[in-house]
């Protein structure tokens, strides 16, 4: 098993290689340039484009960028962002928090309902229960999450002006004892949380059932029922924890989606987060925040892949790597 | 008696005054300016850096302007005046201007100003290293010469009047900056001259500024200045109903639809000015079909710019009928707008050559299809509704034009490689109407600005001339024709000048609009007493 771990580990080199290699092609062939070059002042003059081009190396071969930059990252270095000169890791780690919590936070709601709104579902298939959360998850999935932010802010934020509309604090969040900053953020997290949940609610919950309707269709679940044991027990003991296995893969995907923002949503709230960050510096052709974001992702999922491989593994006796 | 009749108003007032006493009082309290309050400005956009030599985006503009201050700034009317500079003379050639600096001014940590800290601009400005994109102006400079801590002489290798609208760029400490490689640091904690200290920036959120009690022109009478920073219009809009900001701008759709309720009219002061700047397409010159002049003026006539103001701008904006803007002195009024008349359009395309159509009704010329595709960038909504208004226009007159939107920076690499036909653009002005780089013949090559390949020899000379002379009714006159010629020569088919259009809390008081809108004077803004919101 450990020797399996090591060997799936160092694999990942040559993979993780591969993908910042492509990515870094891919965006630095893409057309259009960093930061300033992308005004379009008069005051800047040809000669003070040329300037930042040379003082940016991007007069460089491509390959050659590519090679400083692998010489830099493997020392854990993502250079400076192009935009303020600021480090990478330095710029990325400011926004992490808040997007971990969020992603984090809405997971775990996300989990909270969709177990039961599967498994019930699962118990009769088309029944009514079944059809109405069936619409209500897909109303999620298919409504556009501004549009619904925007709604739910108007209703919260201005008609009933019990929560605040956007950002994370409040303005005199500073003056505040330590328990009412938590209480603050709270209220501020209520609104955007929600409407990441209810979006992310209709894969979860569709997974669950769908498994369970699987599962129980076997034989062993017909033995169960056979051998008289009561339904509640069936469903929680043996199905449940067989349906669940697929769904290792499902979370183990959604790693790197902890730490990635979304940008509409941040945008709408004003949350300082990860999809922002990136999205700006990918508008501003920042190449080395881009790559800091693209290394992250790469790293994350390959990681992702790995851990749940080997939960995999772990938790399902019939797979055993070699 | 008689001496009551020789003095009616007198004896008006004094009667008034004892009638209604307390009226005066309170009309009295109501006009004094009084300390205190902060005032909340929602942005779109956050600062990229707030190193004034560096800073390239309005948002860092909006913060730097607060903090720091330049040799030169332009008032109310648009006249330069001194900021930093208490005076500054220009030699009889043109090649040597003198500034004599303001004595007495302090940084916000307590350092003197001197000569020394514009010098040490300068030369950060200049130097090789320094990622500054506006190091343009400052290479013209041959020899800057500190003669002693308030004068300095600088030395032009030519006569250059821009030279003066250059040194409003803000000014730098030197001895903050002096062993700094790459002002990391300064860029998040600056320290100016300015009305306002810079207290704290949380990234992606807010940036906070605090009254500066030494300020040379007088403390602000606003205590605080918060820059909230919210990425999307609605939201910003939704904050400012819940009146948790104080000053934002708006749409032509919030300001025309949206904010006319009680509410609004209550709790805020809307205002409406023509901005500097302009909505135009650029027409690619190289390009044989748009090479002739008069298919250029026949699109001109064909276009509706009125339709356009009014369906794009819902009415919030004016015809633009050259490179300059109705607030500027160069503008000329006596260039009227070409009138709506696709009658007048035919006719000019006929003369062109354009005369036959084909089964769709497309012009031809010869076996070719007058047919081209007009780009625009990608995120602004009145820009594509402006296309497609002149797409409609130009069928009419059988023009076939296809619109294509790119993102920005794919858009800026097209017109770089002058791979384009027609570009809707806008040029947002500085107030000095030097437009040698967009329009000036020696100014086509890659990375600069004339990328519509627009030659003129006697606009040439005309631009030339304007940097050449200093005094203002001379270089009037001489921009007053360089707008005139360029409107016959329709290099660009001007469209329109949109206004601006800031909302702001009522509690606000000194706020007075003028041709240069109504920063220029905000340290004087003020709160009443009894209205403040937020205390100390």
């Amino acid at each position: 098993m450990l020797s399996y771990f090591l060997k799936r580990l160092f694999s990942l080199v040559p993979l993780l290689l591969g993908i910042t290699f492509i990515s870094f092609l891919i965006i630095h062939l893409a057309p259009g340039k960093p930061s300033y070059l992308k005004e379009m002042n008069p005051r800047i003059s040809a000669e003070a484009q040329e300037r930042l081009i040379r003082l940016y190396q991007l007069d460089k071969p491509i390959l050659v960028q590519y090679i400083h930059w692998l010489k830099r990252v493997i020392k854990l270095d993502f250079g400076n962002s192009f935009a303020d000169g600021r480090k990478v890791i330095v710029r990325i780690r400011e926004r992490l928090p808040i997007t971990l919590l969020i992603n984090a936070l809405s997971l775990f709601f996300i989990l909270l309902f969709a177990f039961p709104v599967g498994i019930i579902s699962s118990l009769k298939p088309n029944g009514v229960f079944d059809k109405c959360t069936t619409l209500f998850v897909f109303i999620g999935f298919s409504l556009p999450s501004f549009y619904l932010a925007l709604l739910l802010m108007l209703l919260f934020g201005i008609k009933l002006g019990c929560l605040p509309i956007s950002g994370i604090v409040s303005f005199n969040h500073s003056q505040l004892s330590s328990g009412e900053r938590i209480l603050d953020i709270a209220k501020h997290l209520i609104l955007p949380v929600s409407v990441a949940t209810f979006g992310g609610l209709a894969g979860f919950s569709r997974y669950v059932r769908a498994n369970m309707i699987e599962v129980l269709k076997q034989d062993y679940i017909r033995t169960a029922y056979a051998q008289g044991i009561g339904r509640g027990r069936i469903v929680c003991k043996f199905a449940l924890k067989n349906a669940l296995l697929p769904l290792i893969t499902i979370l183990g995907l959604s790693v790197p989606g902890l730490l990635g923002g979304s940008v509409i949503l941040e945008s709408v709230f004003a949350i300082p987060g990860m999809g922002r960050l990136l999205y700006e510096a990918t508008l501003s052709r920042d190449y080395p925040l881009i790559m800091g974001g693209v290394v992250i992702g790469a790293v994350l999922t390959l990681l992702g892949n790995l851990i749940a491989d080997l939960c995999y593994a772990w938790a399902d006796p019939r797979i055993r790597y070699q | 008696m008689r001496g009551l009749v020789r003095r009616p108003l007198i004896f008006f007032i004094l009667s008034l005054f004892l009638l209604f006493p307390s009226f005066f009082l309170y009309a009295q309290e109501d006009n004094q300016p009084c300390y205190g309050d902060a005032i909340i400005v929602g942005s779109i956009g956050e600062p990229i850096t707030l190193v004034p030599i560096l800073a390239a985006d309005s948002a860092s503009q909006d913060i730097v302007g607060l903090v720091f201050n330049g040799l030169l700034k332009y008032d109310k009317d648009i006249n330069l005046v001194g900021d930093l500079a208490e005076d500054w003379e220009v030699s009889e050639d043109g090649l040597v201007i003198t500034f004599y600096l303001r004595k007495g001014v302090k940084w916000q940590d307590g350092v003197p100003f001197t000569a020394e800290d514009v010098l040490f601009t300068y030369k950060k400005l200049v130097d090789p290293h320094t990622k500054t994109p506006y190091s343009g102006d400052f290479e013209r400079i041959k020899k800057f010469e500190v003669i002693d801590d308030y004068t300095i002489k600088i030395t032009y290798k030519q006569p250059f009047s821009p030279a003066l609208a250059s040194w409003t760029m803000p000014i730098m400490p030197s001895h903050l900056l002096k062993n700094e490689e790459d002002f990391k640091h300064f860029a998040r904690h600056p320290v100016g001259t300015g009305p306002y200290r810079f207290i704290k920036w949380e990234t992606g959120s807010k940036i906070v500024l605090e009254a500066y009690d030494e300020y040379f022109q007088g403390r602000p009478y606003i205590d605080r200045y918060i820059y909230y920073i919210i990425p999307d219009q609605s939201t910003l809009f939704l904050e400012l109903k819940n009146r948790n900001l104080d000053y934002i701008s708006l749409t032509p759709l919030q300001y025309q639809r949206q904010t006319n309720t009680e509410f609004f009219k209550k709790n805020f002061r809307k205002y409406r000015y023509l901005s500097f700047g302009y909505t135009y397409i650029g027409w690619n010159l190289n390009n044989p079909k748009f090479k002739d002049k008069r298919v250029r003026q026949a699109i001109n006539y064909a276009i509706d710019k009125e339709e356009i103001i009014k369906g794009v701008l819902l009415g919030l904006g004016r015809v633009c009928t050259g490179p300059f803007v109705p607030n500027s002195w160069a503008y000329n009024p006596a260039v009227k707008p070409a009138e709506y008349n696709p009658e007048k359009a035919r006719q000019l395309l006929a003369l062109a050559g354009w005369k036959k159509k084909d089964k769709e009704g497309i012009l031809l010329k010869g076996n070719e299809r007058f047919e081209f595709t007009l780009l625009t960038n990608q995120g602004n909504v009145s820009r594509r509704k402006c296309a497609e208004i002149i797409q409609q226009k130009l069928r009419e007159i059988g023009i076939k034009m296809h619109i294509k939107i790119v993102e920005w920076g794919c858009l800026l690499d097209l017109i770089e490689r002058r791979e384009f036909e027609a570009v809707l653009l806008g040029w947002g002005l500085s107030r000095d109407p030097d437009c040698y780089d967009i329009f000036h013949s020696s100014k086509t090559g890659p990375r600069e600005f004339n990328f519509v390949s627009y030659k003129n020899k006697e606009v040439d000379r005309l631009l030339e001339e304007g940097r050449r002379v200093f005094s203002q009714s001379k270089r009037k006159e001489i921009y007053q024709k360089v707008h005139k010629l360029i409107y016959e020569d329709q290099p660009y088919t001007f469209l329109y000048v949109p206004d601006a259009l800031p909302i702001i809390d009522a509690r606000f008081r000194g706020i007075e609009p003028t041709i240069n809108g109504i920063g220029y004077n905000f340290i004087k803004w003020w709160v009443p007493k009894d209205k403040q919101r937020f205390k100390r």
